[in-house]
């Protein structure tokens, strides 16, 4: 068997919490990142003896949302049921959750696959549960290890979503999560900034073989970098001859590799039944109460149709709310620009800076200035990168930053005309015989490498078009 | 307070609340069982594994016990989390029956029957999720109520198996015990299964007449003590000369449910009794440096009296992979057949009538040989916690001067009836 | 019929010791309290589970929590407002 003969299949079980204000179960503000250990909790996040469960309407609404979007059946009956294992986290020794009659069923998402055509994904279900609390490692080998808990996230509420094993990459996979994650920012019903909100199990096999299991992923990255390393893990076990086993992993994000969950844990009997303290729920029929807004595929259509922008751009830009919202202030300042400046450019930056798009949503207008005076020739690309870069730095550090037009004047960045540099680029024209022997001889680069120069001396203020021209009539080409 | 019935676990004798004084229950002193939370007041549950529980909350009923004006007089022995039917299965030893302290009190809420059987307090708080308030009522010979599904909330009360238990009253007479009811009842917003409809204390009369009492016939088969049938008989007849029409009737699906009874309860207390593992309450602390599966079969194995265990493993086992089906699905189907049963013969009926339990009160150490045969006395009681039906026992006579209860059980939601019956009865027989 | 090795297994499940000097007592007992359980396989399974509530459901409002002094005030040495509990690695 060659390696291409493997076909991969990838099924998702996505978790992912809603932002209401409370709690599913009791009224225990949901807003807690911020706070002090076990500061929102109460008899019923707690699990002490006697409380009971009381189910959140808005985070039903939330999830019958995410439904709608997702063009999810809803059955006439759903019942929440208890699943019960022992674990630190779990305060009642069971999670809510729902079981045979969940919230959702059926539904679909599109995405694109590796080849760039439209893929349906289909979804298995969504139901509505209750997050855990928070644990933390502690001790050492010599005076043994314990585990300290923190109560505050135990209650907030989940939807998981779970898609039919039909992806066959982990791009593929990616690529539905970034889709997920949008739709669900769209709709407000998620914070994918938060910290830990969006975690993913995989179920990963190489067709023929069996089934693994990659337990909570808590980063959209992590997810790709797990199942690569698994499926060639797998791939390579099975090309040894060797057999996968039926099994639970966990992605150690800091390796980026997968380890096999040995436990003394009692195999999985979680003892399912249906939870007595609260009554199913019947609401197949809010559904039509439901309107959704412009979801990213509709938006990035009317990008392409509105703006004139490339399909690409359009997707990038479309693909995070925060940045949709973004571009459409500032594409007034012209669209093809606007969306290159911030599908190409800014995106790079934040990333490199690992900033949130939220960090830039309040500046807009200082953005909408600074592509300005890069589309009216004030400053070269170059400067404009330039000042970008101070631009974010200071809003990454201090939360604030002068004007674009402050920073060109201050940084002396303004563009001058060519004329200006004549004498520069006869300087360095004398100084590099060889690169002008070079080129003379059609050695392609040799120029460049002279127009490298010239941009370097004049620190970007110049335009290399037109030193570019410069020297070829110096030379008298 | 002197307590030689060993009813009580706690006394606290806390002062009535400020401002309290024109309420209903003003300055009467109220036992509450020990499974139901009391803010900064040690809940046990009658369990190694809770004690030195504080609970930083009041049960719903508690919170509406003080707003009433009563004064909290002590938390009442019980069998552990309620399982059992003699309080003998108390981690802190049993209650002693007033009428006999060679008895038992009968369980699981003994402590409250037998406090105020011996005169200690005039009412208390029980809770029966299979009888657990109307066996000890009938063997103490007090009266006591368990209300309909939902009727009183269940927040703050320690559970043990969700679907069948509540909380309710405990008194001398039925009019205490009326009382007691008009406090607890109505909707609470922090349980979702209950329902709001309150209890109005001056509705109480001795109303019987014309009313149709249906007995059934599977009250009075084999298994009942001969005499204790003939005293129900003749309180029964006493009811029908007081203007009550008596009609036998039967039940037919009786037969599934202790069985669909003890299927549920297991499975639901194995489920609710899992959070015990000594981390966020109880005296036992897990070895933190243990693995926490280890830590924690230790300090449930110690906590859990022999009962409670049985239970536990009972409940995991019916709940386990490939037993499911068998056990929790068929027992939720028998449930919705005998309620429905109960339902369609209370259509032709008021009320129903016959023992609460099928014998007088046990010597001590007598149930407690044989588990089954402590399930089976239930047999009379679990119905109406199976059809979620309110369910009084009323003191109707003595057999060998140990009390016998009369069980009167009415249709959902309708207490009223019930009351005023069994209000006619103990005024003809004062 | 339940073999004195499913009791064992039930019992790791839910984290409690049958002694084994107990075990063959315990399984005996055990089976025939299942024994009577069984009566429940002559049930036929009829009609759809009718509910006596539906949709209850609270508003999003918070309401005050318990202060962290209450959370912890039960727990067993507490740790910088964590609560302490065994190793789970």
């Amino acid at each position: 068997m060659t390696g291409d003969d493997f076909q991969v299949i990838i099924g998702l079980e996505v978790h992912c919490q809603l932002n209401t204000k409370t709690k599913l179960f009791c009224s225990c503000s949901a807003d807690f990142r911020a706070d002090a250990p076990n500061t929102h909790v109460c008899p019923v996040c707690l699990g002490l003896p006697g409380a009971l469960p009381v189910l959140n309407k808005k985070a039903v609404m939330y999830a019958l949302k995410v439904a709608k979007a997702l063009n999810c059946t809803i059955p006439e009956e759903g019942e929440f049921c208890r699943k019960n294992y022992f674990y630190p986290d779990l305060v009642k020794a069971y999670q809510i959750t729902m079981g045979d009659d969940p919230l959702a069923v059926g539904g679909y998402i599109e995405i694109e696959d590796d080849a760039g055509n439209p893929k349906v994904v289909n979804l298995t279900r969504i139901h509505v549960e209750e997050d855990p609390g928070r644990l933390v490692h502690m001790g050492n080998k010599e005076r043994g290890y314990y585990t300290l808990v923190d109560y505050n996230r135990s209650g907030i509420p989940l939807i998981e979503m779970v898609t039919e094993p039909e992806l066959s990459s982990p791009k593929e996979a990616r690529r539905l999560l970034n889709k997920l994650r949008a739709t669900l920012e769209y709709l407000d019903v998620f914070d994918p900034e938060k910290e830990g909100s969006l975690r993913v199990d995989a179920n990963i096999s190489i067709k023929g073989h069996e089934r693994v299991e990659i337990k909570n992923i808590s980063s959209y990255k992590g997810v790709e970098k797990a199942l690569t390393f698994e499926i060639t893990r797998q791939k390579n076990l099975i090309r040894r001859g060797g057999e996968i086993v039926r099994e639970t992993r966990h992605f150690q994000e800091g390796k980026g590799t997968t380890t096999s969950a040995r436990s003394k844990e009692t195999a999985n009997d979680y003892r399912y039944f249906p939870e007595p303290d609260l009554p199913v729920i019947r609401v197949a029929d809010w559904l039509k109460d439901i309107t959704l807004p412009e979801l990213p595929d509709a938006r990035r259509d009317r990008f392409m149709q509105q703006y004139g922008i490339a399909a690409s751009h359009a997707r990038t830009l479309t693909g995070d709310l925060k940045l949709a919202e973004f571009y459409e202030t500032i594409a007034k300042e012209g669209a093809a620009i606007a969306a290159s400046w911030t599908a190409d450019v800014l995106i790079g930056e934040l990333n490199y800076r690992d900033m949130a798009v939220s960090e830039v949503s309040g500046h807009a207008a200082e953005f909408a200035e600074l592509i300005a005076l890069v589309r009216d020739k004030k400053i070269t690309d170059k400067a404009g990168i330039e000042v970008l870069r101070v631009w974010l730095d200071a809003i990454h550090k201090e939360g604030k930053c002068e004007k674009p037009a402050e920073i060109v004047t201050r940084l002396g960045l303004t563009r001058e005309s060519g004329e200006s540099f004549r004498g520069i680029v006869e300087a360095i024209l004398e100084k590099n015989p060889q690169a002008v022997a070079d080129h003379k001889a059609g050695k392609k680069g040799a120029l460049n490498f002279i127009v490298g120069q010239v941009m370097k001396e004049t620190k970007g203020k110049s335009d290399p078009r037109e030193i570019h021209a410069m020297i070829s009539e110096i030379l008298g080409e | 307070m002197e307590d030689a019935y060993h009813a009580f676990l706690t006394q606290t004798e806390l002062p009535q609340e400020a401002g309290t004084e024109g309420g209903i229950l003003s300055g009467i002193r109220v036992a509450v069982k020990d499974n139901i939370s009391t803010k900064g007041i040690e809940t046990t549950c009658a369990s190694k594994i809770l004690k030195q529980y504080i609970p930083p909350y009041d049960a719903t009923a508690v919170a509406k016990l003080k707003a009433a004006g009563a004064v909290i007089a002590g938390k009442t022995n019980m069998d552990e989390f309620g399982m059992g039917s003699t309080t003998e299965n108390s981690a802190f030893g049993p209650a002693l029956n007033p009428r006999d302290i060679t008895r038992a009190t009968g369980g699981s809420s003994g402590g409250s029957a037998a406090a105020v059987a011996g005169g200690l307090v005039p009412m208390a708080l029980g809770s029966d999720t299979g009888g657990s308030i109307r066996c000890p009522a009938a063997w103490c010979g007090i009266v006591g109520l368990k209300p309909s599904y939902g009727r009183v909330s269940r927040f703050g009360l320690i559970a043990y198996a969700n679907s069948f238990e509540q909380i309710g009253p405990m008194a001398a007479n039925v009019s205490d015990c009326a009382k007691l009811f008009s406090v607890i009842t109505g909707g609470d917003k922090k349980d979702s299964t209950s329902v709001d409809k309150p209890y109005d204390f001056a509705g109480l009369n001795p109303g019987i007449k014309g009313k149709v009492i249906g007995v059934p016939k599977e009250y009075f088969a084999e298994g009942v003590d001969p005499e204790v049938k003939e005293t129900v008989k003749a309180a029964i007849s006493c009811l029908e000369s007081l203007g009550a029409v008596i009609k036998e009737v039967s039940i037919p699906s009786m037969k599934y449910a202790l069985a669909a009874y003890y299927v549920t309860c297991t499975c639901e207390a194995s489920s609710n009794l899992d959070r015990f593992d000594g981390v966020r309450y109880g005296e036992i602390a897990p070895e933190m440096n243990l693995p926490w599966h280890d830590a924690y079969t230790k300090v449930r194995t110690a906590g859990f009296g022999p009962e409670v265990r049985r239970r536990i493993l009972l409940g995991t086992f019916a709940l386990s992979a490939g037993y499911y089906g068998k056990y929790y699905v068929k027992a939720r189907y028998a449930r919705q057949k005998i309620a429905k049963e109960f339902a369609e013969v209370l259509t032709g009926c008021d009320m129903l009538a016959g023992p609460t339990m099928p014998n007088t009160a046990p010597k001590l150490g007598e149930l407690m040989k044989n588990p089954l045969e402590m399930y089976q006395a239930d047999i009379l009681t679990v119905p109406a916690n199976i059809a979620g039906i309110p369910a009084i026992s009323v003191p109707c006579g003595t057999v060998r001067g140990l009390p016998v209860g009369l069980q009167l059980m009415g249709r959902m939601y309708d207490e009223e009836t019930i009351l005023n019956a069994a209000l006619a009865f103990e005024e003809a027989n004062k | 019929m339940i073999t004195e090795e499913e009791v064992r297994h039930i019992s790791a499940l839910a984290d409690i010791t049958v002694p084994e000097n107990e075990l063959k007592s315990f399984t005996e007992s055990f089976n025939a309290i299942l024994g009577y359980f069984d009566i429940l396989d002559t049930l036929e399974i009829e009609g759809k589970l009718e509910r006596r509530l539906v949709n209850v459901f609270r508003e999003d409002e918070p309401t005050e929590s318990l202060s962290q002094e209450d959370a912890l005030k039960n727990s067993h040495e507490p740790e910088d407002g964590y609560i302490r509990a065994p190793k789970v690695i």
